[in-house]
């Protein structure tokens, strides 16, 4: 059994980055690699050209790894391992930045807690600064908004945006498609171990050139003719392709046709999930 | 070395927020023992001329508590760490395998010594005890606790469950220790008990320990450095080999 098959991913210095996949299609496997928390049994991976085996020191060095799993030492509190965390890379005078960090990810009231204390959010929030401790060029966040409130999401984002500004690489995991594709220059959708699609986000969503018409209906049936074009479909919230424009008349009549009424409608672009269901879907 | 400070104060740290439970359990443990035997046997046995019997056990419990409390820093800090997920905390940093190991020993030593030197603050109270020969104390209470520190970072690695250690503890650290002469000379011994104890590491730290103290024992302490020293640097080999490998620890 291996988790990985055949998976070549080049990413660049600076890239925001998307892992995307379905459970279990192998993105944790694949960061464990990187972090040398796994060892593949064939093939190769490096930080910052630094072999994970090899030159394990160096390449840690340069990762910073928020993992999937909420883990905490609940023997400490917050600021108490943010140091442990900046000494383990040799950061004895760190307090600057532990405090910069504490700040921008809402935990500066939390510094004194013990970490068994703080909410699944925080704790989430917390395992992000201790990744970026040491400012890693690197940073690899597995689900790092998942069980994180909206608000705290955003700034989040923010930081993490921040960061890639200044220069810093960002490998993302997330089951939030409209994270990936508001944040990522670039996507690999990973499926059963394998890469399954591998481009810019723009042209992932370029690939997918049809528009697509949503539609809120006062039924929950559609007219059976209509049946073809569904791609979404929720109670009465109904998602249609929709190759050319000149359709959406015929549609309209169909509904009238039927006496059905439309309580809203909206025409957009396929989204990135639209594109995800297409590509690692069931049917995939 | 820079992370091994910050992984050895940790360790410290870790065990002296419970002290509780680390330290003053393990004092107040063997004080029972030295009450319980002292006063059942102390009328009975004189083991070495001119030395009393509770002044006798002394040494070997104060050894016991070393050996024991040292093994149980290194193992349940990793399995704490191994079960409760946050070991990934230090194995994503890019600590050397061997300041992993030596933060880890220099640990359950630490560990070791803190609680054998409270079985001995304590234990004053009850016998004099001299210190003849005080280097001997000091090399066995740091060979000993050294190679039940490594013994315990193998058992931490490799278990996955409390119960697998507490099969290490129950299955051979205690007979190990019980059959040593702790609470006896095995001089005392059937002949073949007396010839198993000469295979049992244990046995020479307790005798070269109380040779330190008491300037007598049941075999040379040349002879107890001589079987002691080996087997603690196999211990330690051993236990750095499991960490370099990465067994159970990266898959
Ligand atoms: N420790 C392990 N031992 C054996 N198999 C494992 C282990 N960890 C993961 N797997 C298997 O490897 C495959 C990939 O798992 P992985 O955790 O990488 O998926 P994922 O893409 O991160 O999924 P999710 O979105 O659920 O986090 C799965 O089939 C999983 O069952
Ligand atoms: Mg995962």
């Amino acid at each position: 059994m291996h988790a990985l098959r055949g998976v070549d991913l080049d990413i660049a210095e600076g890239e925001f980055f998307a892992l995307l996949g379905p459970n279990g299609a192998g993105k944790t496997t694949l960061i464990s690699l990187l972090a040398g928390l796994a060892r593949p049994s064939a093939g190769s991976a490096a930080v910052m050209g630094h072999d994970v085996v090899r030159d394990y020191r160096l390449a840690r060095r340069s990762l910073g790894v928020v993992p999937q799993e909420l883990v905490y030492d609940a023997f400490f509190t917050v600021r108490e391992m943010l140091r442990f965390q900046s000494g383990y890379y040799g950061l004895h005078r760190n307090d600057a930045w532990i405090d910069e960090l504490l700040e921008n990810l809402s935990l500066a009231d939390k510094a004194d807690a013990y970490t068994r204390t703080l909410s699944g959010g925080m704790k989430r929030r917390l395992l992000v600064a201790q990744a970026l401790v040491h400012k890693p060029p690197v940073i690899v966040l597995d689900e790092p908004t998942a069980g994180v409130d909206v608000e705290l999401r955003q700034s989040l984002w923010a930081f993490i945006r921040r960061l890639n500004r200044e220069g810093h690489t960002i490998l993302l995991t997330t089951h939030y498609l409209e994270e990936a594709e508001e944040l990522c220059e670039r996507v690999a959708m990973l499926k059963e171990g394998r890469i399954v699609a591998l481009d810019r986000t723009v042209n992932l969503l370029r690939r997918e050139d049809e528009q697509r018409l949503e539609l809120v209906l006062s039924s929950t049936l559609l007219p059976e003719n209509l049946d073809a074009r569904v791609v979404g479909h929720d109670g009465n919230r109904f998602v249609l392709a929709l190759p050319d424009y000149a359709e959406l008349e015929g549609i309209l009549a169909e509904l009238r046709r039927n006496g059905i009424r439309i309580e809203r409608m909206q025409l957009r672009q396929a989204d990135l999930e639209e594109v995800f269901i297409k590509l690692v879907g069931q049917g995939a | 070395m820079s992370g091994f400070g910050t992984l050895f104060r940790k360790e410290i740290i870790r065990f002296g927020k419970v002290a509780m439970q680390t330290v003053l359990a393990p004092v107040l443990t063997a004080l029972l023992y030295l009450l319980i035997f002292s006063h059942v046997l102390a009328a009975h046995v004189e083991v070495y001329p001119g030395v009393g019997y509770t002044a006798f056990l002394m040494p070997g419990l104060i050894m016991m508590s070393i050996l024991q409390n040292a093994f149980a820093n290194s193992s349940s800090s990793l399995i704490q760490s191994k079960q409760s997920g946050s070991i990934v905390f230090i194995l994503l940093p890019p600590l050397a395998h061997f300041e992993f190991f030596s933060a880890y020993l220099l640990a359950a030593i630490v560990r070791g010594i803190v609680v054998g030197a409270g079985v001995l603050v304590v234990g004053l109270f009850f016998a004099d005890l001299n210190l003849a020969r005080p280097l001997w104390v000091v090399a066995f209470a740091l060979l000993a606790s050294a190679a039940f520190g490594a013994l315990g970072i193998m058992a931490g690695i490799w278990a996955d469950k409390y119960d697998h250690l507490a099969g290490v503890q129950n299955f051979i650290i205690m007979p190990l220790t019980f059959l040593s002469g702790v609470f006896y000379s095995i001089h005392s011994l059937p002949a073949f008990w007396q010839g198993m104890s000469h295979y049992n590491p244990v046995f020479y730290m307790i005798d070269g320990f109380r040779y330190g103290f008491h300037g007598q024992s049941d075999v040379s302490p040349w002879l107890s450095l001589a079987a002691v020293t080996p087997v603690t640097l196999l211990l330690g080999g051993l236990a750095l080999r499991l960490i370099q490998t990465g067994y159970k620890l990266r898959h």
